[in-house]
């Protein structure tokens, strides 16, 4: 199963098809992840909600909001923003909004929760480094 | 240093109150204490409203409920009579005996019902209309009395006989005077009123002279002059009011001669440091029987101790519109046509029993202007009309056509608002003007619905006769700015929950991304998915995490339980009607203890067990259903519980079992998808224990059957529910619950709850109509589709643990299902866990081996 385009590959530790383990940690099937839906992975000892998009993209942010302090991001809604369709995720807690590519809340831009690197190799989703830095998301 | 004055009111009745919230409001508190001495045993309510006493008790007429002011530099002190003023001294003396020194005095003493000297006026039985505790009386009395008299037939005359008529007694009302409502309609209108009122099985005797109140000790008739005597059991007088002026006039101020404490233009008495106000205070000799007149004398005196630029009292408006018994009367401005240049124009239906004239006069140019009119049996355009009196404002070429039903050729009184002058009184009884109303929705003010227009500005708080006009300026006004009230459901979809619902049902969708795509924009959000979910759930009843569902649901839905605030759930097993078993009360306390989980007795008769890790969840319901039970929706917009008291299997009161009844409806609403939280209530007798009227729907006993309350709520902002329909049986209870509650699943907004629903969709009278009346012919639409949701309920909980696609939403980790949530942590308080929160994210290092899937 070849249809699901990969988000983003890791740069840092090289991927090849079929060489998943290479690119980070293997957290599920993507079949396991429902469509506008997040699930939460213990990646190196951190706790990352990784979301799939309507069109099957996937992201991977920190599980934890810093504005209710509780680790339940995975478990909101999924949506889009405005006619750019930023994809967000809804805290559970107090509903702000966390735009899935960057982090930034969308309620209050200040807030930036770390991202993650992820792709799907062999319909298996695959979480990589921790992004330093947050860059702007082209489309 | 200024030494603060003392500022002492005599009187907590309504024109008090308003006083001293002028006071308050404008800052007279910085410069004076204020003491505000009531006799009556409560704060000050809405005389106005006081028939609906009977239908919505003490509290909801109450303006301080909570019997203090905000501002700490006033005191109110209750069952305070005042005996005496001394002027020369400034002290009053209370009837306990207590003196009180006083730089400013203001007497709000009010009026007192007028009983004519008749023989017998002092038996048992014989009642006036005035307090809540006269209203109380009459009701004990009524239950053991046939027939009521009531007399005289003015407007207050009316009002007693409406309250007897619906206490249930056989009503006579009796008036001197040759029609009745004398001093505000002319002879055509008394006679369309009378035979209104007739026909709704009430007796009217106009010219009759009352000579005796007949009985031994109690009242058995009522002698009338060169008439039959009548056989009564309870007599009501409301022959006029009185000032209450005695204290003035035992103090030497100057008295008016009908009567009435005598006051100059700014409303101040003989002694300059004593002012007068609201119906004990009579401006340039005539006192004021209405409250409009009050809160502006109120106003004039905060005035004036203000010191700043005084105003005054120069009249008053003494028009008035009234619902009696459901026939709307209304007469404004110069109704009896005295102004010599005034002319008549009438209109008569005396098959509908409508009566409606307007005087006019013709102006210069040849055009016409208002004077003033009487409307009976349809006083639609009494909000539009009253303003136009005094405005100078040319009426349109035939202005009959104000008056004229519009399938003859009437003007809508709607479209009339933007005839209106600016400086058009709205409200009467607030004195708001059409520019003040406008201003508050303008972008200067902040406003964006009428309700917050009334109550940013009072206007419409009142009687409520001036409402539609409010509204109707509001709407024009956005119109006329060319904004629309946006009621989009949110970005992605441009239509409100009602039609959203209407829909998906006429579309029969069930899958959100079929509704999306055929009707709105984008991929959705957290506003409008988990409206679709209640939509479907709703139509369909299946179970909420059935496929892509799943990801529609709000928080709490979505993992069937209640998030708390560190990510754990709070479990509530339900409890229907607050009943259960030793053993089951044993099984909840097991799993508690089991799981560790913090126990807490909640507001809806409950027990709410906080802390439970959600990898647990499934567990924790499988004890429950192992054990009879079900967990239960205390989360989510659904029915939450119904209340109960214990009702007459035990209570000495009780005259229905309430509790058989609480579980009945809990268990056919149970799982109700909702726009918003639905709670209900079960008392078993009119003692109320269940505080069922708090609740969205709440059923008390009667001997008969049961009273339904519908549209109240706690909360932040609380309402009382109203009746909708008394002494049903079983069958009709659940009948029109099962309508009243589709009906608003259908119509209601998102997160509108039921009183507020029901206020927009048209208030009681309307749901009345489509739930009782069945007039939209809707009634077997929407119990069938209670049926099918009945029929189709199923355990949500044990269907999830019995699925193994659900059960697998329930991991701490996709990819360490056995590894505990490390945010998670608690300390321990008064025996039990409580929650704690970390300060940012909680790495478990990786060391802690993890498997791949
Ligand atoms: C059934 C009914 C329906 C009405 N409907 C309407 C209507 O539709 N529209 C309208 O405009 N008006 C209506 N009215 C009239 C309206 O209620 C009065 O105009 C208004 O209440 C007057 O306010 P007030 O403060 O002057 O008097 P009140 O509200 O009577 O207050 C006076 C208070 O002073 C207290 N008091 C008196 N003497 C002393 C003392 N010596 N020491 C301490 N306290 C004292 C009294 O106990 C009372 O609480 C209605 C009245 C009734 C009874
Ligand atoms: C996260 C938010 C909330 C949670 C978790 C919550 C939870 C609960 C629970 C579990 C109950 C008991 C229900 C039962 O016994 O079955 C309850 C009762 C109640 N809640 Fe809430 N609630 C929340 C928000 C609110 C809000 C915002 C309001 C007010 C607008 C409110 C008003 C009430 C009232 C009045 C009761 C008492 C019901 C009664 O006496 O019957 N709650 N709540
Ligand atoms: S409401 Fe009536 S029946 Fe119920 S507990 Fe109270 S007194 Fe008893
Ligand atoms: S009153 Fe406030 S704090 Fe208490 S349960 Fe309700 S929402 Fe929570
Ligand atoms: S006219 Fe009475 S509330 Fe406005």
């Amino acid at each position: 199963m070849t249809t699901t385009e990969a988000r983003r590959v890791a740069p840092s530790r090289g991927t090849s098809d079929g060489a998943y383990r290479d690119a980070g940690t293997a957290i599920c099937p993507l079949d396991r992840i429902a469509r506008e839906s997040g699930v939460a992975a213990l990646v190196d000892g951190e706790a990352v909600a990784v979301f799939r998009t309507y069109d099957d993209q996937v992201f991977a942010i920190s599980n934890f909001d810093p504005f209710g302090r509780a680790s339940v991001l995975s478990r909101g809604i999924v949506g889009t923003r405005g006619e750019e369709e930023i994809p967000f995720v809804a805290s559970p807690l107090l509903k702000q909004r966390f735009d899935l590519r960057t982090g930034a809340c969308l309620d209050d831009p200040a807030v930036v929760v770390p991202t993650w690197d992820v792709q799907v190799v062999d319909g298996m989703v695959v979480v990589g480094a921790r992004r330093e830095t947050i860059t702007s998301c082209e489309p | 240093m200024n030494q603060r004055k003392q500022l002492v009111v005599v009187g907590h009745g309504m024109v008090g109150h308003r006083f001293v919230q002028a006071a308050i409001e404008r800052g007279l508190t910085e410069t004076h204490d204020i003491t505000i001495l009531g006799e009556e045993p409560r704060p000050a309510y809405d005389r106005v409203a006081l028939t609906s006493f009977f239908e919505r008790g003490a509290e909801a007429l109450s303006f301080l409920p909570g019997g203090a002011y905000d501002d700490p530099r006033v005191a109110l002190r209750l069952g305070a009579e005042v005996v005496a003023i001394s002027p020369r001294q400034r002290v009053i003396t209370l009837a306990s005996g207590e003196d009180l020194h006083y730089d400013e005095l203001v007497l709000a003493t009010g009026a007192f019902p007028f009983v004519p000297p008749v023989p017998g006026k002092d038996l048992k039985n014989v009642f006036v209309y005035r307090t809540i505790e006269d209203l109380e009386a009459i009701r004990a009395a009524s239950r053991k009395a046939k027939v009521g008299a009531v007399i005289g037939g003015g407007l207050l005359g009316l009002e007693a006989a409406n309250a007897l008529h619906q206490l249930g007694l056989e009503t006579h009302v009796v008036e001197l005077a040759p029609r009745l409502m004398a001093v505000q309609i002319d002879d055509a209108a008394g006679s369309t009123l009378n035979r209104h009122i007739e026909t709704l099985g009430l007796r009217v005797h106009t010219g009759a002279m009352t000579e005796a109140v007949l009985g031994k000790d109690k009242v058995t008739g009522l002698a009338l002059k060169d008439r039959n005597p009548l056989d009564v059991d309870l007599v009501v007088f409301s022959a006029g009011i009185r000032p209450r002026d005695a204290l003035a006039r035992a103090a030497d101020l100057d008295i008016a001669e009908r009567g009435g404490i005598l006051v100059d233009e700014h409303c101040r008495t003989s002694d300059e440091h004593i002012w007068a106000i609201g119906e004990c205070a009579a401006p340039g000799g005539r006192m004021y029987g209405l409250v409009a007149p009050g809160y502006t004398m109120a106003e004039v005196v905060v005035d004036a101790l203000l010191g700043g630029e005084a105003g005054s009292f120069t009249g008053a408006d003494m028009s008035t519109k009234l619902k009696l018994l459901g026939v709307d009367v209304a007469s404004f401005g110069d109704a009896f046509a005295t102004d010599e240049d005034a002319l008549e124009v009438v209109y008569a239906d005396a098959v509908a029993g409508v009566y409606k004239k307007l005087v006019v006069k013709e102006l210069a140019s040849g055009g016409y202007e208002l004077l003033g009119g009487i409307l009976v049996g349809d006083a639609s355009s009494y909000g539009v009309l009253r303003p136009l009196v005094g405005s100078g404002i040319e009426l349109p070429d035939n202005p009959e056509g104000l008056i004229l039903p519009a399938a003859r050729g009437g003007v809508s009184t709607g479209s009339t608002t933007d005839m209106l002058p600016d400086d058009a009184q709205v409200c009467s009884c607030n004195n708001v003007t059409k520019a003040e109303i406008a201003a508050a929705v303008s972008d200067g003010g902040g406003c964006d619905s009428p309700a917050c227009v009334t109550a940013c500005t009072k206007a419409g708080s009142t009687c409520g006769s001036c409402k539609t006009v409010v509204k109707k300026i509001v709407e024009d006004h956005f119109a006329s700015v060319g904004r629309v009230v946006d009621r989009s459901l949110c970005e992605h979809f441009a239509m409100t929950r009602q039609e959203l619902f209407e829909v998906v049902a006429v579309h029969g969708y069930n899958r959100f991304d079929d509704i999306i795509e055929g009707h709105g924009r984008g991929r959705g959000c957290d506003i409008c998915k988990p409206a679709v979910a209640s939509v479907l759930a709703s139509l369909l009843n299946h179970h909420v995490l059935d496929g892509a569902n799943a990801t529609l649901q709000d928080t709490n839905d979505a993992y069937l339980a209640n998030l708390q605030k560190n990510g754990t759930y709070s479990v509530v097993p339900r409890i229907p009607g607050g009943e259960i078993t030793p053993d089951k009360l044993i099984v909840i306390g097991e799993v508690a203890r089991d799981y560790g989980l913090y126990t807490k007795i909640t507001g809806g008769q409950r027990i709410d067990l906080f802390g439970a890790r959600m990898e647990d969840l499934p567990a924790i319901w499988k004890r429950l259903v192992d054990a009879g039970m079900e967990s239960g929706h205390a989360y989510g917009k659904s029915l939450r519980t119904v209340k109960s008291c214990v009702g007459s299997t035990w209570c000495r009161y009780g005259v229905q079992d309430s509790v058989g009844m609480a579980i009945e409806l809990e268990l056919r609403y149970r799982g109700l998808r909702s726009p918003h939280k639905l709670k209900g209530g079960v008392s078993g007798c009119a003692r109320e224990c269940a505080e069922a009227r708090g609740k969205d729907f709440g059923v008390i006993a009667t001997e008969k059957g049961w009273n339904l309350y519908v549209g109240g709520n706690g909360g932040a902002v609380p309402a009382h529910a109203q009746l909708l329909a008394g002494d049903l049986s079983r069958e009709e209870l659940i009948c029109y619950l099962d309508r009243f509650l589709m009906y608003y699943i259908r119509t209601a907004d998102r997160l509108q709850r039921t009183s507020t629903w029901l206020d927009e969709i048209g208030g009681l009278e309307r749901v009345r109509e489509v739930v009782v009346d069945d007039s939209l012919g809707l009634g077997s639409e929407l119990e069938s589709s209670m049926d099918r949701h009945v029929d189709s309920y199923f355990d949500e909980w044990k269907a999830t643990i019995e699925d193994p696609e659900k059960l697998s939403r329930f991991v701490s980790f996709v990819n360490a299902p056995g590894t505990p949530d490390p945010h998670i942590t608690f300390t321990e308080e008064r025996g039990q866990i409580r929650a704690d929160l970390v300060d940012g994210p909680v790495s478990l290092g990786a060391s802690i081996p993890v498997g791949a899937p």
